[in-house]
């Protein structure tokens, strides 16, 4: 078998796969986060928070009213995405135009609330949620075998990263919503509703953190911290891609999922602060992050 | 003017959460739980452990010597430093009689240190690390419902002598994940069997396809799955899902029943594991799980089990030795012999090992299981001594 690096081809190829998986996760997710940032200037630590209740919404949707999983896949980002309208509506409104730093501390507030909720009614060992039946095979790709739901993870986070991407920087919506964050009440002179473009922004974000999560409900155990420990690596790849940056946000989940599939063979204990190492370095010689502007 | 508002209310809540969880009463025995109630571990023993302890206590009658007792609970959140600084803040304004440590063996470790300072007798329920009964053991330990040996012994020996020679870990990487893997490979080579490698897999891992398509790789028969909690049922999901299965045979190095629920049957079928102690042995094991479901709306796990059992055990010595004087409780529970629901003729030995029976267990199909909660098949009922091993020599308590 050929090598690289005393590495068997096949060992490359079958973690860059795996590698592009979770990197399809972190791509997602900080998409959503950058979204945020660079649409509205907030921090939003309750990411993780949505992402979970985006994988319960699916499952108890499931469980109680038997909506299978296509249909959730819509309608759980949008269930969630309306509460985050509601929580931009009534708690975060009220903070714009002080520090950041306010913003911050009420998601992550609003994060524990959720997460301490959900670990309370559904307590900490979580529950399965199946392999849609279309999904369930696998694909011989040679070098591995490639379960088909994580092929179809891939596909569909780069098809909601790259039109989200298109939407914002390609169209004129997104050059009214970029409008808006560059001078707001110039754009409401001209008859835009601003506090709704900006209700609205918050909620897609939060719709993409909750698609992330229906994406990751039948490949791993939904519970109460699914999201907890994610969103700390997915802020890492927000800050190496540049915060605000929806390209950068994309590109480094991505790219940073695969360096982390590499750790786990090279030196697996290190496989879970890789990206914090990178981000220092990144923070040390590039400040504003690989795509952003100074 | 709402802003003060909040600023009363918050001050309130503060102060709330600061009083202590219930005035000591001079007179009472007090009864202390650190365990693991917000995290990974939670559901193991958590908050519906707690509840356990008043149970025990009611059965008991409610009053040792004549005197109350109380219960104390606290969140370690798997960090040692809390869990030990909890405890001696306890021993020192307390007066903490017991203490039950929960999940975790580095918490545990280090609460084992305060326990020898302190002079409080110690019952470790939750945490594996056979280390609590060697090198860190201390007069005022007690190692009640399992350790890393005894699983080691059960699942590893079953699933060598079924022919299942050549083993790959996937190990969790700490203290307990380390001292799981060391016992299995130890089995494994003295019954014949070969180890192949180990990856260490940082806790709370997201995923774990990368490290089970490594397992894969060394061409190993057996899977030794030496983590716990989560990170057991999603490296075994995972494993499913990727066909892993099909090739290699996954064993449960330490899996609570509150995991098999999770995945369900259909994932975890066929699996080996190991236990203290399964809700639907016999009648009375039933009729704890009975009581112990209508509180909580699950079966009780073997460390539930284990908290009931303890808490008695402590108290009958209590009872028995006419103080809560800690070295003469330590005498007389070192003297007793354990005989309830969770176990029969269990014995705490000089290390503080507590021998007793434990069980290896088959996961059932679907099709086998006939009731909800009907998940273990009884391969094998191991007697304490060949499932805890001889006395090591490494507690400096017990010499060989």
């Amino acid at each position: 078998m050929s090598t690289i690096l005393g590495i068997p081809v096949a060992v490359i190829l079958g973690q860059l796969t795996l590698g592009l998986v979770n990197g399809s996760f972190y791509a997602l997710l900080s998409l959503g986060l950058a979204v945020i940032f660079g649409l509205m200037g907030v921090v939003n630590f309750a990411h993780g928070a949505f992402y979970t209740l985006g994988a319960f919404a699916a499952l108890l949707g499931l469980q109680y009213l038997g909506i299978n999983y296509w249909v959730a896949l819509l309608a759980a980002p949008l269930a969630v995405g309306l509460l985050g309208v509601l929580v931009e509506r009534l708690l975060l409104r009220h903070l714009y135009g002080l520090d950041p730093l306010y913003g911050l501390l009420l998601t992550f507030g609003l994060a524990l609330i959720v997460e301490g909720s959900l670990h309370q009614v559904f307590g900490a060992s979580g529950q399965s949620y199946p392999v849609p039946e279309s999904l369930a095979g696998v694909l011989n790709l040679h070098f591995m075998f490639l379960p088909l739901y994580r092929a179809w993870v891939i596909l569909a986070s780069v098809v909601v990263c790259f039109s989200t991407w298109f939407v914002i920087e390609r169209t004129r919506l997104g050059a009214t919503l970029r409008a808006a964050t560059e001078n707001a009440p110039l754009l409401q002179a001209f008859g835009v509703n601003v506090p709704l473009l900006v209700a609205a922004t918050y909620g897609g974000g939060v719709a993409l953190a909750a698609l992330a999560g229906v994406l990751a409900s039948p490949v791993v155990l939904v519970n109460s911290h699914m999201g907890t420990e994610l969103v700390i690596v997915v802020f890492a790849v927000v800050v190496i891609g540049g915060m605000g940056s929806i390209l950068g946000a994309i590109v480094s989940g991505l790219v940073l999922g695969v360096v982390e599939g590499f750790t786990k063979v090279l030196y697996p204990e290190a496989s879970n602060i890789v990206v914090f190492v990178i981000m220092a370095l990144v923070l040390i010689l590039r400040p504003a992050g690989l795509f952003g502007r100074e | 003017m709402t802003l003060s508002r909040w600023t009363i209310a918050l001050g309130a809540a503060t102060l709330m959460a600061a009083s202590p969880h219930a005035a000591r009463a001079a007179d009472s025995v007090v009864i202390g739980d650190i365990d693991d109630m917000s995290g990974v571990y939670a559901d193991v023993e958590g908050a519906a452990g707690a509840e356990v302890i008043n149970m025990a206590i009611a059965d008991f009658g409610g009053t040792v010597l004549g005197r109350k007792i109380t219960v104390l609970t606290a969140d370690h959140q798997n960090k040692p430093d809390i869990g030990a600084s909890k405890f001696r803040e306890w021993a020192d304004q307390q007066g903490l009689n017991l203490l039950l440590g929960g999940s975790n063996t580095g918490v545990n470790i280090a609460m084992a240190k305060v326990a020898a300072a302190k002079k409080v007798p110690f019952i470790v329920i939750g945490a594996g690390g056979a280390s609590l009964t060697n090198e860190d053991c201390t007069a005022y330990s007690v190692h009640y419902v399992y350790d890393t040996t005894a699983l080691a012994n059960g699942t590893a020996t079953a699933m060598v002598n079924a022919g299942n020679k050549t083993w790959f870990y996937l190990t969790a990487d700490y203290a307990f994940g380390t001292q799981l893997q060391n016992a299995a490979s130890k089995v494994v080579e003295t019954r014949g069997g070969k180890n192949l490698g180990a990856v260490r897999v940082p806790l709370g891992a997201a995923d774990f396809s990368s490290f089970l398509l490594q397992a894969q790789a060394s061409g190993a028969q057996v899977l030794g799955l030496a983590n716990a909690g989560t990170d057991f049922s999603n490296s075994l999901k995972a494993a499913n899902e990727f066909g892993v299965t099909r090739t290699m045979k996954p064993a449960a190095l330490l899996a609570f029943i509150t995991d098999i629920h999770s995945l369900g049957l259909k994932t975890a079928q066929g699996l080996y594991l190991t236990t203290a102690w399964y809700w639907d042995l016999n009648d009375e094991t039933r009729a704890f799980a009975k009581r112990f479901f209508a509180k909580v709306n699950r079966q009780p796990t073997m460390d539930q089990a284990g908290v009931y059992s303890a808490v008695l055990t402590y108290l009958k010595a209590v009872k028995a030795a006419g103080t809560t004087d800690s070295d003469k409780v330590m005498a007389q529970l070192k003297k007793d012999k354990i005989n309830d629901m969770f176990t029969q003729g269990g014995y705490i030995r000089a290390d503080g090992a507590m021998i007793h029976d434990m069980y290896v267990m088959q996961v059932k199909t679907p099709q086998e299981s006939k009731y909800p909660w009907d998940y273990y098949r009884v391969v094998r009922k191991m007697s304490g001594a060949e499932a805890f091993g001889p006395i090591t020599g490494l507690c400096p308590l017990a010499p060989k």
